[in-house]
Order: structure tokens, then C-alpha cells, then sequence
């Protein structure tokens, strides 16, 4: 059982995830000052919240374009966030890689959004770790769409062949950009198909983030002592359009109802009924907070806006 | 009990003049490289079998075992992520692509990501990985076993690509690759695996973006690579007989490219050829013929000529395969020509292929 400060960690990374996101809703169209594709990760904030606490910090993971989830989770710098999403100098790659790429090594998270790109790097780390005897973990962080691409069944290939420590999560939220699950991939679930007796996979409800992180947790001890690679679907959704701030439903790719639907299992909402219920906080606990991280939020976007833009002198700066 | 005594002094020159070739040399860096940082580990398809890869990793294989020279599925895309992954925790991958042509599986990883890595998280972190990419020719390597990506990886910023022509380069440029915090991809070609050169036992290292003057002239600058360096001295051999002299400059990497030295051989000469084991169409080629007339247009003296492959896949059959790959006869042919001296009659010297195949 998930530990009551647990749920309140959870709680809190996720609304640190949501308010820093929600943030970029509120002025991306209206103030047009973040000038890079975002992908907004409202509705699957708990996937990287669990596996933020299920890690340790010297484990690595490796996102694709969905990233900002797991970047706050994990600590990436939470005001080189809003600078790199505003391209300024103080960004945390220096307004060279904008939403899509958000990588702090110091906290051990790297993302590229080639959607199954940072597999196989995932799978490297993992190699390295084995090699040095060092009993880390990397963990590989994509969408549904991503194992359609070559890369994904090599990397499996290579990882289960080698007892890598490495865990696959996959967040299948059902869509690619706008093409549903059903034209891409067979009926059969994604955890099935992928399901070999030298790797076992599971499928969980990716919105429930205690259920999530006693996965992960139970997960990363197994790869972590070199029983093999684990993969673990994830069932959720992104309640905003695939790349951008607004709801989407006038695209007729999916129906208001469903996008309604699965606002009722907003994992935010859906741990805080759990912790009032349970008595670990009460609702105005719960909205203070929320409304910390928003202030956060505010405070890191203005900032941002006054940081001064990278030196256009640098602009060959670390090719090689 | 006859012992035989070898002067010291001649025991020095057969030192200093130790000859070995392409393919030996390479093995020697490796090793070399591999001694001296425990980082370093080589994996492959069949790098540890019987053959090492042509004979070049069999050495590293009796050295290192198995948990530093490791075969691997044939997934090129992904091992190319694998060893990013690897870098990015401080080894340095040497990834062996026993034929080049299987690197469009893998353009994904080195273009996307390792090219791109370094400058996108704003140097925090880079790539330290040489990649070893194979050129087939001869014995019908045909459509698919005889291609140069050279143009494409150099095209995109990130990547260093050496294409050297000799066994004393390639240690050297081997060993730099290794001590390089950068992609390094080293296109060799297998024509060249058994020529011998004296190469120096003791590792060392030749600096990226340095052209050889492999041989000096004064008449008409032919910029070769790789297997076509040994064409342009043959051709460069062989007109010397009728008082022409070629200088011929082997870039030896094509990104950084030692454009200085082209540019000063042009100014000496006002002609250039360039030969290059490619197509023609959008590549190393005319990118040499661009940043001369960009930078010595009024040094020419005559037309710029590129020689390069015809406009076709490379085909098997022998007739058809001898008529695609340009030899010392193309170079020579399009030096008579832009010297205005087509009247000269070269006598046909043919060299025999003594490459037995079937590789």
C-alpha cells in the first residue's frame, strides 16, 4: 500500500506538472511569447509523477516529445522550464531545444521527440549501467504511437536478449496526433502483443497514481537486480489537442463525450477525492497546494519573459 | 648453435620502416585504443568471429574478450541509440558496420540524435562514438553492398566524417576518433585494406581537418578520397613520364574540410579534378568545385572536372561493374582534356585485380 505521504508527494508533483502547464494555456496563444511546438501533458500527469518517486536519483530516464511531464517530475529546473519554452539564454538548453527535447542531465532526464529516438538510448544507459555493476535503472518513457516505429522492437530485442535494466513505459492515450489507435495497430492490447516469456508486461490504469506507483515501484526493484527488461502500458489520456493549448473537439477525430469522460478520471481529481476520503488532507489542504505550485507558475513565467535571449553570437556554439 | 646478429642501426631502420597494412592498422589502433581507456568497447554484427571483420577486430578479440568486443542483433538503428546511450554515461562505443549501406537503417539515431546532440542541450553533454562504416568494390558488390553515405552524414553539422586512403592515416585518425568527445564516422574502403604503408608502432594521432598533399605538383590540383587517392597517384605516376605533374590533396576528413589546402594548390596550379568514389549529384564532389569557385574563381585556368560514378546503381556483372568505378585512366583522360593536350597518347597501363573475393 501506498504510504499516505506518498499520495501527498504524488499529489503534489502532479500539480506542479498541471499549474506549470495550465500556466502555458493561460498565455500561450493569447501572448504568443513561447515560441515552440508544446505538447501538453494534462490528464497524464500521473505516469510521471510515480516515476519520479519509484526512482532513484542516480536512475535515468529518457521521454519522447510529451516531456514536460516527466522533466518537472523528476526536478528538471523548474524556472529553466519557462525560460526554455520562452527561448531565453537561462533556458535549460539555452533556447536550443524548446519543449520537445527538455533534458537536465543533472537530474538525469533526456528527451527527443523522434518518437521512439530516446528508446534505444534508454537502452544504452541501461547497458552502461550493467556494464559498470552500478545498479541503476533507466527507464523509457513513450507513447502508443511509438512502437509502431522500427527502433522500439530492436530495442526490445537487444535489451531482453542482454537482461538489460531497463523499464518500458508505454502512455498509451489512444491517439497519434490525430489517427486512433484501431488504423494503426491490431485489436489485440498493446501489453499482449508485446508480452514474451523473457519479458513480462501488464497493463494498468495509468490515471490511478497510487495503483501506478506500486507498479512502478515493485518494477524498477525487479529490473533493478538484473531479472530483465519490463513493460508496463499505461492506459491514459491527453485531455488538449496533440500539439498546443486548446481543446480539440471541432477536429472530428474524437467526440466531446469522450474527451468528458475521461475528465472524470483526471488523476489529480481522482487522488484528491482518494486523500480527503482517506483523511490525509482535506480540500482546502489540497487547494492550497495546487494554487503554490499556480503562484510558482505565475512567478516562473514572468520572470522568463524578463530573462534576457541568448547572444546571438553564440549561435554556432557547441556544434562539436 | 647459429645465432644471427642484426646491427643495431639496421634493426632501427626496419623499425622506423615497418610496414603494414590498412587493415593492420586499424587493428593496432584498436587495440591501442582500447588499452589505453577502459571505456572503450567494440560491438557489431560478427566483430568477435572467426573473420573480425576482415581481419581488424581479431586482434581486439584475443586482447579484450567478450565484454569489450560483443557481437550484436542486427538492429542498426537501435545500436547506434544504444551506443548514444552508452556515451552519454562515459564509454566510448566503437560501432562496426562491416557494409556501409546499412547505415541508412541507422541515419535515424546518428543524424536525429547524435549529430544534433551537443548543440541542442546546449553542450552539457556530448557524444564520444566512432563509428567504423565499410565501402565494398569489386567481386559484384553490386546495388546495395557499394555505397557512400559520406555526403549525407556530412551534411548535416554534428558529425566528423574521415575518409582516409591509407594505413598510416586511418591509425592515426582511428585514435583521434577515440579521444574525441564527437560522432566520428570512418568510411574505409576494402579496396584499400591491403596496401602497405610504414606506419610507426607507437600510437598517435592526426588532427581532424588536415588535407595530405599525397603527392606535389605544378600543373593541375586533383583533390582525391579514399580509393581514389591510389587512382590519382597512379594517373599522377604515370603523366609524369610526359612532364605533367599532378598534386594530388587527400582532405582525408571531409567534415572539417582542409579547404585552405585546396585553395592554396589551386592558386599554384589554376586546375582542379576532383575524384571521388560517389556519385556526383549533390555531393563531396561539388561541394570541393563550390568553395573553389567561391573562393579561387580567378585563380582558375581552365574548367573545374569532377569524376565520379555514372548516373545508375552500382550493377554486379564484371564488364558493367569495371565500366562503373572510375579509375587512374578517367583522371588521366580528364587531365589531357583540361590541359588542352588530348593529342598526348598514354599507353594503356592495366592493373591487375588480384581481390579474389567472395567478402
Amino acid at each position: 500500500m501506498t504510504s499516505p505521504e506518498i499520495k501527498k508527494q504524488l499529489l503534489d508533483v502532479m500539480f506542479k506538472i498541471r499549474m506549470a502547464e495550465e500556466k502555458i494555456v493561460e498565455v500561450y496563444a493569447k501572448e504568443q511569447q513561447m515560441r515552440t511546438p508544446t505538447h501538453l501533458s494534462i490528464g497524464q500527469e500521473a505516469i510521471a509523477a510515480a516515476l519520479s518517486l519509484a526512482m532513484l536519483p542516480e536512475d535515468q530516464i529518457f521521454v519522447g516529445h510529451r516531456c514536460h511531464a516527466a522533466y518537472l517530475a523528476r526536478g528538471g529546473d523548474f524556472q529553466g522550464f519557462f525560460d526554455e519554452l520562452c527561448g531565453k539564454k537561462s533556458g535549460i538548453c539555452q533556447g536550443r531545444a524548446g519543449s520537445a527535447h527538455l533534458t537536465d542531465p543533472s537530474v538525469g532526464i533526456y528527451s527527443s521527440p523522434i518518437l521512439s529516438a530516446m528508446i534505444p538510448v534508454a537502452v544504452g544507459a541501461a547497458m552502461s549501467f550493467k556494464m559498470d555493476a552500478s545498479r541503476k535503472v533507466a527507464v523509457a518513457v513513450f507513447g502508443d504511437a511509438a512502437i509502431e516505429e522500427g527502433a522500439f522492437a530492436e530495442s526490445v530485442n537487444f535489451a531482453v536478449t542482454n537482461k538489460l535494466p531497463v523499464l518500458f513505459v508505454c502512455e498509451n492515450n489512444l491517439y497519434s496526433t490525430h489517427t486512433p489507435l484501431p488504423i494503426r495497430q491490431p485489436p489485440s492490447k498493446i501489453y499482449e502483443r508485446f508480452s514474451i516469456p523473457e519479458m513480462q508486461t501488464q497493463q494498468i490504469d495509468g490515471n490511478d497514481a497510487s495503483l501506478v506507483y506500486e507498479t512502478f515501484k515493485k518494477a524498477i526493484e525487479h529490473v533493478r537486480s538484473l531479472k530483465g527488461p519490463l513493460f508496463i502500458e499505461c492506459l491514459t489520456y491527453r485531455t488538449r489537442e496533440h500539439v498546443g493549448p486548446l481543446y480539440d473537439y471541432d477536429r472530428g477525430y474524437r467526440t466531446k463525450e469522450e474527451v468528458e469522460e475521461w475528465m472524470k478520471r483526471c488523476p489529480i481529481s481522482l487522488l484528491t477525492a482518494k486523500l480527503i476520503k482517506e483523511n490525509v488532507l482535506n480540500a482546502s489542504q489540497a487547494e492550497s497546494m495546487k494554487q503554490q505550485w499556480k503562484s510558482k507558475a505565475d512567478e516562473a513565467y514572468a520572470s522568463a519573459l524578463k530573462a534576457p535571449w541568448p547572444d546571438v553570437a553564440t549561435l554556432e556554439e557547441h556544434v562539436y | 648453435m647459429c645465432i644471427k646478429v642484426v646491427p643495431v642501426m639496421t634493426l632501427m631502420v626496419m623499425i622506423m620502416n615497418r610496414q603494414i597494412s590498412y587493415a593492420q592498422a586499424i587493428s593496432e589502433a584498436l587495440v591501442q585504443g582500447m588499452e589505453s581507456n577502459p571505456n572503450v568497447f567494440l560491438f557489431g554484427l560478427g566483430v568477435n568471429d572467426c573473420k573480425g571483420v576482415f581481419g581488424t577486430t581479431i586482434e581486439a578479440t584475443k586482447r579484450f574478450g567478450d565484454s569489450r568486443v560483443f557481437d550484436v542483433p542486427a538492429s542498426e538503428n537501435a545500436l547506434t541509440g544504444i551506443a548514444i546511450g552508452a556515451a552519454l554515461n562515459g564509454k566510448h562505443p566503437i560501432l562496426v558496420h562491416a557494409r556501409h549501406d546499412f547505415m541508412f537503417l541507422a541515419l535515424d539515431q546518428m543524424i536525429n540524435n547524435a549529430a544534433k546532440w551537443k548543440y541542442t542541450y546546449a553542450g552539457k553533454t556530448s557524444i564520444g562514438l566512432t563509428v567504423r562504416a565499410i565501402i565494398g568494390k569489386g567481386w559484384g558488390q553490386g546495388p546495395t553492398h557499394s555505397q557512400n553515405l559520406q555526403a549525407i552524414l556530412a551534411h548535416f553539422p554534428g558529425t566528423i566524417v574521415a575518409v582516409p586512403s591509407n594505413a598510416y592515416d586511418v591509425k592515426g585518425i582511428m585514435l583521434e576518433a577515440l579521444n574525441q568527445k564527437n560522432p566520428v564516422v570512418i568510411i574505409e574502403h576494402r579496396s584499400l585494406y591491403d596496401l602497405k604503408m610504414t606506419v610507426p608502432q607507437e600510437p598517435y594521432r592526426l588532427a581532424f581537418g588536415r588535407a595530405r598533399i599525397s603527392r606535389q605538383g605544378k600543373d593541375v590540383t586533383v583533390v582525391a578520397t579514399s580509393s581514389m587517392v591510389p587512382e590519382a597517384l597512379r594517373a599522377a605516376y604515370i603523366l609524369s613520364e610526359f612532364g605533367i605533374e599532378l598534386e594530388v590533396i587527400d582532405p582525408v576528413t571531409i567534415q572539417p574540410l582542409d579547404e585552405e589546402a585546396i585553395l592554396t594548390s589551386v592558386q599554384k596550379t589554376g586546375r582542379l579534378i576532383c575524384a571521388d568514389g560517389d556519385w556526383l549529384n549533390c555531393s563531396f564532389a561539388s561541394e570541393v568545385v563550390a568553395r573553389v569557385a567561391d573562393k579561387a574563381f580567378h585563380d582558375l585556368k581552365a574548367p573545374i572536372k569532377r569524376i565520379g560514378w555514372p548516373e545508375c546503381p552500382a550493377p554486379v556483372s564484371k564488364v558493367l561493374e569495371d565500366a562503373f568505378h572510375p579509375t587512374h585512366k578517367n583522371i588521366i583522360a580528364a587531365v589531357l582534356e583540361i590541359l588542352d593536350k588530348r593529342q598526348i597518347s598514354i599507353p594503356d597501363v592495366e592493373i591487375k585485380d588480384t581481390f579474389v573475393g567472395p567478402y
